[in-house]
């Protein structure tokens, strides 16, 4: 399919903005700047940016734990996201969410999520939300391999097949739940079977490669929004850190991770650019120190930003209760 | 003002709802033509269509879910879980995803469903459909819980529960789900106010659902050995009517907290800890609180009533207190 070349600038764009964000992540992590738990994208950067750039600002994602290239595909603001995994009270989610919580309402982001599974089932309240209130909309749900085992996975793939919900599910296979591989963690090779048990397209791309991702969204999507029903699409790919940051992930057999590591998303599709004459390597440097000027730009923000006050923990449990403050 | 039954009572407050926003919805096991296990939403469908009154699959993690995607997107949903014993099954999806999400994301996801549940003992469903499992979600920040004993109130707080931006745990109880009362309005009643059913100005009874109508039983056998008891309708488990609490037990001086669920870590506990620290100045007594057996619920008739808490209960309770 022909791909423009000014599609495929900005995803190079995408792309970027999440490789420096989870590279600079990592660093504050390990630098103690960041507190919690911090699971990063770093290797699956073709996914999120080629899937969304088949969205609108209107349409939904679901996303998991780890979410960050997720909001940044889908437009979230840096600034807002890098203030949160500060826990500054300006951050996305006041500094109550942290790294696995952030959402943006307004680019229809319904939140990353600490529980694996948790997102398919809240695709499909989206997916429902859509077809009953009658627009084009579309939700794309965006989860690991680990969390096709679980029910979750099931329950949710057949409400959408047999309700004919607008959702794309978008398997980011990246051969690891947690310290347990795929060849471990399930029988079968390709998490697309799956879908012939809910009768709808299952297909399976390199997930490091975003113009195959690219041209399986597209397809997906416009199915969804002709109201055609749901696709699952596996994107295989490879999860270049650990679980978390600070998991040394010695379970992951050297080979396995050089064999991957030479097909990185990042340098690879740079090269695909400036070889087929898309981007010249002047323009592709261009992008990587505007990028990396926003990535600063983000952290002086967030270093800028104040902390939350303590009685602030008891707002918005609800929206018209405020909590019993702690006298201290 | 009209007899109606309690089923009756939560089908008209949906109803009226479905009828003024087409974003009201009702989904669940066989609430379509089947009507709901209970009967509850019997005849919804030809009135609102399949669309709005949607029979799902058994899948209860993917029921609660929906609700939560939907709420999140602009739906006011109604989800149904057949029994509240089934709650464990879609638990993370209330209490991970719907409880949670307006905190973890600054405020900034409304989430305006209804969860319906049917509970308690009494109809021989032994220990996997016959709890009441209301501690387990009052436990948890970010829900709103009613639970609902006539049917002027389960009508009442239904409009309530559907109004509100924040998700509402709604317990239904089986055995009062053909009881008639009368409804005199057709109003909202405002989550979080309680109700006096009886008044009495010797021992206030703390309390909700069916063991309303028990603790009326009580108070009228202990008026005849001269024991006025009040009883209080709570409606609200949270937000709770501490206010009502304390004006009746500002009153009686003796408190009674009487409930179906399991003693150990029941709402009880929670109610009766209430009373301790903030109304201790008021008692003339300890505050007694009754509830079922610290067991699962057994199957045999003799035994689930044995296992039940009732005003025989409540009457001995009372009894030591004076």
């Amino acid at each position: 399919m022909a791909i423009s070349n000014e599609l495929m600038k900005d995803m190079y764009v995408r792309m970027r903005r999440i490789r420096d964000f989870e590279s600079t992540a990592a660093k504050l992590f390990a630098e103690g700047k960041v507190p919690g738990f911090v699971h990063l994208y770093l290797g699956e950067e073709a996914i999120a940016p080629a899937v969304c750039e088949c969205l609108r600002d209107d349409d939904f994602i679901t996303s998991t734990h780890r979410g960050h290239g997720h909001i940044i595909a889908k437009g979230g603001d840096l600034k807002l996201m890098m203030a949160e995994l500060f826990g500054r009270e300006t951050g996305y989610c006041k500094g109550k969410g942290g790294s696995m919580h952030i959402a943006d309402r307004d680019k229809g982001i319904l939140g990353a999520n600490g529980i694996v599974g948790a997102g398919h089932c809240i695709s499909t309240g989206a997916g429902l939300s859509i077809k009953l209130r009658k627009t084009d909309q579309v939700c794309v749900c965006f989860f690991g391999d680990g969390s096709t085992n679980q029910g979750t996975f099931h329950e949710s793939l057949n409400l959408a097949s047999i309700w004919k919900l607008p959702i794309v599910f978008v398997c980011e296979n990246n051969h690891y739940g947690i310290s347990m591989s795929q060849a471990r963690h399930q029988a079968i090779k390709d998490v697309a079977d799956r879908a012939a048990a809910y009768n709808m397209p299952g297909i399976s791309v390199d997930g490091n490669d975003p113009l195959a991702v690219y041209e399986a969204a597209f397809e997906a999507v416009a199915r969804a929004r002709a109201g055609k029903g749901p696709t699952l699409i596996e994107c295989k790919t490879y999860r270049q850190h650990g679980h978390f940051e600070g998991d040394p992930a010695t379970y992951k057999p050297k080979e396995e991770q050089a064999a991957w590591m030479a097909k990185d998303p990042l340098p690879r599709f740079a090269r695909f650019l400036i070889d087929n004459g898309v981007m010249s390597a002047e323009e592709v440097e261009a992008v990587d120190k505007k990028v990396a000027k926003e990535i600063e730009d983000a952290i002086a923000f967030a270093e800028a930003q104040p902390i939350p006050s303590p009685e602030s923990s008891v707002v918005d449990v609800y929206s018209d209760i405020v909590e019993e403050v702690r006298e201290r | 003002m009209k007899m109606m039954t309690y089923a009756e009572g939560i089908r008209e407050g949906m109803s009226i709802r479905m009828r003024e926003n087409p974003n009201v919805v009702l989904f669940g096991e066989d609430v379509g033509a089947f009507g709901g296990c209970f009967g509850v939403s019997a005849g919804m469908i030809d009135e609102f269509g399949p669309d709005r009154v949607r029979d799902t699959p058994i899948s209860e993690g993917a029921i609660v879910g929906c609700a939560v995607g939907a709420a999140a997107t602009g739906l006011r949903p109604i989800a149904e879980l057949m029994f509240c014993d089934f709650l464990t099954v879609g638990m993370d999806q209330l209490v991970n995803q719907a409880a949670k999400m307006r905190y973890m994301f600054g405020g900034k996801i409304s989430m305006p469903m209804v969860l319906r549940m049917p509970a308690g003992a009494g109809t021989g469903a032994a220990a996997q459909h016959s709890q009441s499992l209301e501690a387990w979600v009052t436990h948890v920040p970010g829900l709103k819980v009613v639970y609902p004993s006539t049917a002027e109130d389960a009508l009442g707080l239904m409009l309530s529960a559907i109004d509100d931006d924040n998700p509402v745990v709604y317990f239904e109880n089986k055995l009062l789900m053909g009881v008639k009362s009368e409804v005199k309005s057709l109003e909202p009643i405002p989550l979080g106010k309680g109700r006096i059913v009886r008044e009495g100005g010797d021992l206030s009874i703390i309390t909700y659902g069916r063991q309303v109508f028990d603790a009326l039983k009580a108070a009228e056998e202990l008026a005849k050995e001269g024991i006025e008891a009040e009883v209080v309708d709570l409606r609200s488990l949270y937000p709770l009517d501490t206010e009502l609490m304390e004006q009746s037990i500002s009153k009686t001086h003796k408190a009674i907290v009487f409930t179906e669920e399991v003693k150990r870590g029941g709402y009880g506990g929670e109610l009766s800890a209430i009373i301790g620290e903030e109304m201790f100045d008021y008692l003339d007594a300890p505050v007694a609180r009754i509830g079922a057996l610290n067991t699962p619920v057994p199957f045999a008739p003799n035994l689930e009533q044995y296992y039940m808490p009732n005003e025989k209960d409540v009457i001995a309770a009372a009894r030591k207190m004076f």
